[in-house]
């Protein structure tokens, strides 16, 4: 979910403006907490499904995009089943599954740079202009580095499977979370040697 | 040119080049020397990454705390995964160029016809965190080349690249009329180079013709103890 999986296309939905689909976005998930119940759940789907077709997204990308949720909404069914009723437990699986795909249309639609510098227009009405700019560099690093980071935690836990220490969060998380912040300090100086006009971190005069 | 006068690089208690003086003009520059000899800080040095900590480094005159120095010198890390920033090929071939002044269509043309010159149109649309080692590494040079520097620096660029890989690099390097610094421990490499320059415990070692160096350089090493 959320991760930099753009399809290219030309359908009506990857036309649309990006803060349109943010703003569509937004509106959509405020709606589904504020009309509670099935039938805002099962309409916002329905709406979701037509436009996952107009852009021709293949299903199993959807997929794709929701699996990494599965477990976590899992949890939540799980608990609900415990604290009110499976049909309630349902409802609030549904909502979260359609906020989830509704945010993926977002992605899997629009091309990072295009979100990136709708959304550091949008801030630079309200903030300074190197803040916006910050804050969309930011995002779009998110959303670039979610692989990376996947990919560092899946290269420590197989080194220490092999090293016999599969159960072990300390030993996983420890080493992972080392190696991301040595990444992050080797992106930042790439993005200041490609950057020399904005040079952070450099003294320029 | 590349001038480095009296410079000096300490970090903590540990002096990583002492006393360094050196003008670079040639158009193939190579830097050779063991692990943590300075190299990279060196390479750094070149386009404001490292400041040295006494002496000065100047590209055609201006200090590299200066933009006019800054865009003429493009620096290709050794891992691309940490240089590559954006999750599509174009959107990262562009991202050097965002405050260029450049429209978008001029910024997207720029990118296309890097990519055409060296035969990559086809990875233009494709995820970077999908692209093989070799192709990130090639995706990252073009993002350094789509700025259109005079001067490149490339650290260890055939470290991590197959030998398929290493000899499409090469032949791409070969192509580029900029002047290329490059710091690597791929002998064959740096013996192709114009002139190479052989960095150990901070100071340079040797200077001067490509083959000679090389050969010094593995009759030193055959000579240490294991």
């Amino acid at each position: 979910m959320l991760t930099s999986d753009y399809v290219p296309g030309d359908s009506i939905v990857h036309r649309a403006r990006p803060l349109i689909k943010v703003g569509l976005l937004f509106l959509v998930c405020t709606w589904l907490f504020v009309q509670e119940g099935w039938p805002s759940s099962t309409i916002a789907g329905l709406i979701l499904a037509a436009l996952f077709a107009i852009a021709r997204i293949p299903p199993t990308i959807i997929v794709a995009a929701i699996r990494p949720a599965l477990w976590v909404l899992g949890l939540i069914f799980v608990a609900q089943l415990f604290l009110a009723d499976w049909r309630f437990a349902g409802f609030v699986v549904l909502r979260f599954a359609v906020m989830i795909l509704a945010a993926s249309i977002l992605t899997l639609t629009t091309r990072t740079s295009d979100l990136v510098d709708a959304i550091e227009r949008a801030l630079s009405r309200v903030l300074p202009a190197r803040s916006a700019e910050a804050i969309s560099l930011a995002l779009s690093l998110c959303l670039r580095f979610i692989p990376r980071v996947r990919g560092i935690f899946e290269e420590v836990k197989n080194a220490q499977r092999a090293r016999g220490l599969g159960t072990s969060w300390r030993a996983l998380v420890t080493p992972t979370i080392v190696r991301a912040l040595k990444s992050a300090d080797e992106i930042s100086r790439a993005i200041t040697a490609r950057s020399p006009e904005t040079p952070a971190g450099r003294h320029v005069r | 040119m590349i001038r480095l006068d009296g410079v000096s690089v300490r970090k903590g208690d540990t002096l990583i080049l002492d006393t360094i003086s050196v003008d670079l003009a040639e158009r193939r520059i190579g830097i050779i020397g063991p692990n943590g000899s300075g190299k990279s800080t060196f390479a750094r040095l070149l386009n404001g990454l490292e400041w040295p900590t006494r002496g000065s480094v100047r590209v055609d005159g201006a200090p590299t705390d200066r933009v006019s120095a800054l865009g003429k010198v493009g620096f290709v890390f050794q891992n691309p995964d940490n240089q590559i920033v954006m999750p599509m090929v174009d959107e990262d071939l562009a991202f050097g160029l965002r405050k260029s002044g450049l429209s978008r269509s001029e910024i997207g043309e720029r990118v296309e016809a890097h990519l055409e010159r060296f035969g990559l149109t086809h990875l233009n649309e494709r995820r970077t965190h999908e692209l093989s080692g070799g192709e990130k590494q090639l995706i990252a040079l073009i993002g350094v080349l789509v700025m259109e520097p005079a001067i490149i620096v490339l650290d260890e660029p055939t470290t991590l690249l197959d030998l398929r890989n290493r000899r499409i690099l090469v032949a791409l390097l070969d192509q580029l009329d900029q002047t290329l610094i490059i710091v690597s421990h791929d002998l064959e490499l740096m013996a192709s180079m114009d002139r190479l320059i052989w960095i150990d415990e901070g100071r340079i070692r040797g200077d001067g013709d490509a083959g000679d160096i090389v050969r010094a350089y593995r009759e030193a090493i055959a000579a240490e103890p294991c």
